[in-house]
C-alpha cells in the first residue's frame, strides 16, 4: 500500500510538471504566434497538432461507436461492461481534439464559422460538422453516468429510451468523419508518397480506426485495472483482442489489395525513409498485434493483450503521421515539432488520462450498471459468463 | 464558361528586372523590400533558375483546389478569372496550403491573427477593366494581360513561329484542368522547377466524388442500422418474454450457443 501511494504521488508530480510546461507553451503560442513557436512553415503547414492530436486522436476514440454498435445494435452483450469506458474515451478524445484544434487554428476564435459559412465541396466542412454533432451525441451517451451517480433514476430511464437512436446516429457520424479524415488527403495525389496515397484512403481510415478502437479499449481497461483495481473479466479483453485481430487482418487485406491494385508494391522494397516508416507502421500496427493475439497463451493473458493493443495504437499513430506529415515530406520539406508543439500535445494526453482517472473513480464507468441499455441481461447469459470465466482459470494459473 | 482574363508569362522575354514584383507590392500595400521567394508580403517574385528568370505566383486555376477545400468558402473563383480570398471568413485551418498543387498560399506566421496571403490577380482592377499591376509594369512584355483564349492562341503562335526557341508546351493550358496564368519556356518546364507530375485533370472532383455520396450513404445506412437493431433486439426481447413465462423455446437463440462453442474451441485448448 505504501508503494502504491508513492507511485500515485510520482504521477501527480509528473502531471503538474507536464501541465505547467504545457501552459507556458500555450501562452507562448498565443502571444508570439504560430511561426515563432512551431516547426510549421509555408512548405509544411500541417504538423504534429494535426497528425497526432487531430488525426490520431479521432481514430483512437473510435471504440465509442464500434462498441456501442456491437452491444446496442448487434446485441453482443459480452461487451457490455466496456461500452461505457469506450464512450468515455471517445467523449474525452473528441473534447481534446477540439482543444488541440484551438491551438492549431490560426484564428481559433472563429472556430464556429463552419456552422454559418458552409462550403459543401469541402471535406473539412464535413469533418467539422460530424465532429461537432458526434461530440453532442457522445455527451448524451455519457450523461447517464452522471445521472446514476446523482441517483436520478427517472432521468436515466428517459435517456435509455433514446439509446438506439443515439447509437445509430453515433455510428453514422463516426463512419462519415473517420473516413473523411482520409478523404482530406485525396486532394494531394502529387504530394503524398504512393505508399499512402490511394483513392481508397477513406475506407482504409475507417477500417484502421475501427480496429484501433478495440485496441484502445484493451489498453485503457488494462491500465484502469492496474491503477484502480477495477476488475474486468478476462473474457472481455480476449474477445476485444479477437475483434481487433479480425479487423486488423481485414485492414491488412485491404491495404495489400490496394497497393497491388495500383502498382504500389515496388515502393515497399525501395531503400527509402518512406519504405522504412511503412514497414514500421505495418509491423507495429498490424503484424505484431495479430501475432500476439493469435497465440492462445498470450490471448488469455491481459498483459499480453495490453502489449498487442499498445502496438496497434502506436502503429495507427504512425500511420496518421505518415499520411499527414512524413509521407509528404519528400515533396514539401522537412518538419520537426518544436518543444511547444510537443509539450502541448503531451499536456492534452495527460489531461485525457487525468479526466479518465477522475471519471473512473467518481462515476459508474466500469462494473455493473443499472443502465443496461435496451435489453436486460438474461440469467442464461449470466450463467454463461460465469462458465466462461471458470474455463479460463487454468490458463491464468499456468501463466502466472 | 464565359471568357476569362489571364496572364501569359513568356520566360524567354523576362530580363529579371523585378518591376512586376515591385508594382505588385505597391498595388497591394506591401512592404517594398524585394524578396527572393513567395511570402505573406510577396505575392509574386522572380527567381533565377540557371540562365532564366522565372516568375512565381498564384496560377488562378480554372477549377481551383483552394476554393474547393476551404470549409468556410473564404476563396472564390470570380467570373473575370481571379481567385480571391476573404480573410473575414478564414479560421486558419491551412487546408488550402496543404491542398494547393502549386503550394502557393502563404501564411502570416508571425501574426497573432494570421491570414492566408497570395496573388489575387488584382481582382478589383480587373473588375474595372484594367490590367494587373504586374503586366502594366513589365517593360519587356514578358507578362501580358488579356483574354485567356486569345493568350493561348498567342502562345501557340509564338511556339509555331519559333519552334527552336520554345519548349513545345503552354504550361497552364491544361495542367490540373487549366489555369489562368500561362507560361512559355525555352526549356523543359521540369528544369525550371515547375511541377510536371500534375496531370491535366482538375483536383476538386477527387474529393467531390466521395462527398456527393454522403446523403445516400446516410439514408441507406440509417435504415439498415435501424432495421438491424429492431430485428436483433426484437428477437432478444421475445426470448426474454418466453424465458420469463417459462415457455421453452425450440431453438434457443444462436448467439449464446455460438459463444459457447467458440469459447470451447478457442481458449480451452
Amino acid at each position: 500500500m505504501n508503494r502504491w501511494t508513492e507511485k500515485l504521488t510520482f504521477w501527480r508530480i509528473m502531471f503538474v510538471i507536464i501541465l505547467a510546461v504545457g501552459m507556458v507553451a500555450g501562452f507562448r503560442r498565443f502571444y508570439l504566434g504560430l511561426g515563432a513557436t512551431t516547426g510549421l512553415s509555408d512548405q509544411v503547414p500541417w504538423g504534429m497538432w494535426i497528425g497526432f492530436d487531430v488525426m490520431s486522436g479521432v481514430a483512437l476514440a473510435a471504440g465509442g461507436f464500434t462498441l456501442s454498435a456491437l452491444v446496442y445494435i448487434f446485441n453482443l452483450k459480452q461487451f457490455h461492461a466496456v461500452v461505457r469506458p469506450a464512450i468515455l474515451t471517445a467523449f474525452l478524445g473528441y473534447i481534446l481534439v477540439a482543444v488541440g484544434l484551438l491551438f492549431d487554428l490560426g484564428r481559433p476564435w472563429y472556430i464556429w464559422h463552419p456552422i454559418f459559412f458552409r462550403n459543401p465541396h469541402s471535406v473539412m466542412l464535413e469533418v467539422a460538422w460530424c465532429v461537432m454533432l458526434y461530440l453532442t451525441v457522445l455527451a448524451f451517451e455519457f450523461v447517464p453516468a452522471f445521472f446514476e451517480r446523482l441517483g436520478w433514476g427517472k432521468a436515466v430511464k428517459v435517456m435509455k429510451v433514446g439509446t438506439p437512436i443515439l447509437v445509430i446516429l453515433g455510428v453514422l457520424l463516426s463512419s462519415l468523419h473517420q473516413s473523411s479524415l482520409g478523404s482530406l488527403f485525396l486532394i494531394v495525389p502529387n504530394k503524398l508518397h504512393p505508399l499512402w496515397y490511394s483513392a481508397r484512403l477513406p475506407y482504409l481510415f475507417f477500417v484502421s480506426a475501427m480496429s484501433v478502437g478495440f485496441a484502445m479499449v484493451i489498453v485503457e481497461s488494462y491500465l484502469s485495472n492496474r491503477a484502480f483495481r477495477k476488475e474486468l473479466e478476462r473474457p472481455i479483453i480476449t474477445d476485444l483482442g479477437r475483434a481487433m485481430m479480425v479487423s486488423l487482418i481485414f485492414l491488412a487485406v485491404l491495404r495489400g489489395q490496394d497497393l497491388i491494385g495500383r502498382g504500389g508494391l515496388p515502393y515497399m522494397f525501395q531503400a527509402t525513409t518512406e519504405a522504412g516508416l511503412f514497414w514500421l507502421e505495418i509491423g507495429l500496427g498490424i503484424i505484431i498485434p495479430v501475432i500476439l493475439v493469435a497465440i492462445p497463451k498470450i490471448r488469455a493473458h491481459p498483459q499480453g493483450m495490453f502489449y498487442a493493443g499498445l502496438a496497434a495504437v502506436l502503429g495507427l499513430i504512425l500511420n496518421r503521421m505518415n499520411v499527414s506529415i512524413t509521407g509528404m515530406a519528400a515533396k514539401l520539406g522537412a518538419y520537426f515539432p518544436s518543444w511547444e508543439e510537443l509539450s502541448i500535445s503531451i499536456m492534452l494526453v495527460a489531461l485525457g488520462f487525468a479526466a479518465f482517472a477522475w471519471a473512473v473513480k467518481n462515476l459508474p464507468v466500469f462494473g455493473p450498471s443499472p443502465w443496461t441499455g435496451t435489453v436486460v441481461i438474461t440469467p442464461a447469459l449470466e450463467t454463461e459468463r460465469v462458465a466462461r470465466q471458470a474455463e479460463l482459470q487454468p490458463a491464468r494459473v499456468s501463466i502466472q | 464558361m464565359d471568357r476569362q482574363r489571364a496572364l501569359l508569362i513568356d520566360i524567354t522575354r523576362c530580363v529579371g528586372c523585378g518591376a512586376c514584383s515591385e508594382a505588385c507590392k505597391t498595388a497591394n500595400n506591401l512592404p517594398p523590400e524585394p524578396e527572393k521567394a513567395l511570402s505573406a508580403t510577396a505575392y509574386t517574385v522572380i527567381q533565377e533558375k540557371g540562365d532564366y528568370f522565372v516568375r512565381d505566383l498564384c496560377r488562378h486555376c480554372q477549377q481551383p483546389t483552394c476554393v474547393s477545400v476551404c470549409p468556410v468558402g473564404a476563396f472564390e473563383k470570380t467570373a473575370e478569372g481571379p481567385v480571391t480570398y476573404d480573410g473575414d471568413k478564414c479560421i486558419g485551418c491551412r487546408y488550402c496550403m496543404t491542398a494547393c498543387p502549386f503550394s502557393i498560399p502563404r501564411y502570416e506566421w508571425t501574426s497573432r491573427a494570421p491570414l492566408v496571403r497570395k496573388c489575387i490577380m488584382c481582382s478589383e482592377r480587373v473588375k474595372e477593366g484594367k490590367m494587373t499591376a504586374c503586366s502594366e509594369s513589365c517593360p519587356a512584355e514578358a507578362t501580358v494581360f488579356g483574354w485567356r483564349d486569345e493568350l493561348i492562341a498567342e502562345a501557340h503562335r509564338r511556339i509555331s513561329e519559333n519552334p527552336d526557341g520554345y519548349y513545345n508546351l503552354v504550361y497552364g493550358e491544361n495542367e490540373v484542368g487549366g489555369t489562368n496564368v500561362l507560361f512559355l519556356s525555352p526549356v523543359n518546364f521540369a528544369d525550371l522547377g515547375f511541377p510536371t507530375n500534375l496531370g491535366n485533370a482538375a483536383l476538386p472532383p477527387l474529393t467531390w466524388e466521395v462527398l456527393e455520396k454522403i446523403p445516400n450513404f446516410v439514408v441507406a445506412s440509417g435504415v439498415i442500422l435501424g432495421g438491424l437493431w429492431w430485428l436483433i433486439n426484437r428477437r432478444a426481447t421475445v426470448d426474454e418474454l418466453r424465458h420469463q413465462t417459462g415457455e421453452s423455446h425450440p431453438k434457443h437463440p444462436g448467439q449464446s450457443a455460438n459463444i459457447r462453442t467458440h469459447q470451447a474451441g478457442g481458449e480451452s485448448r
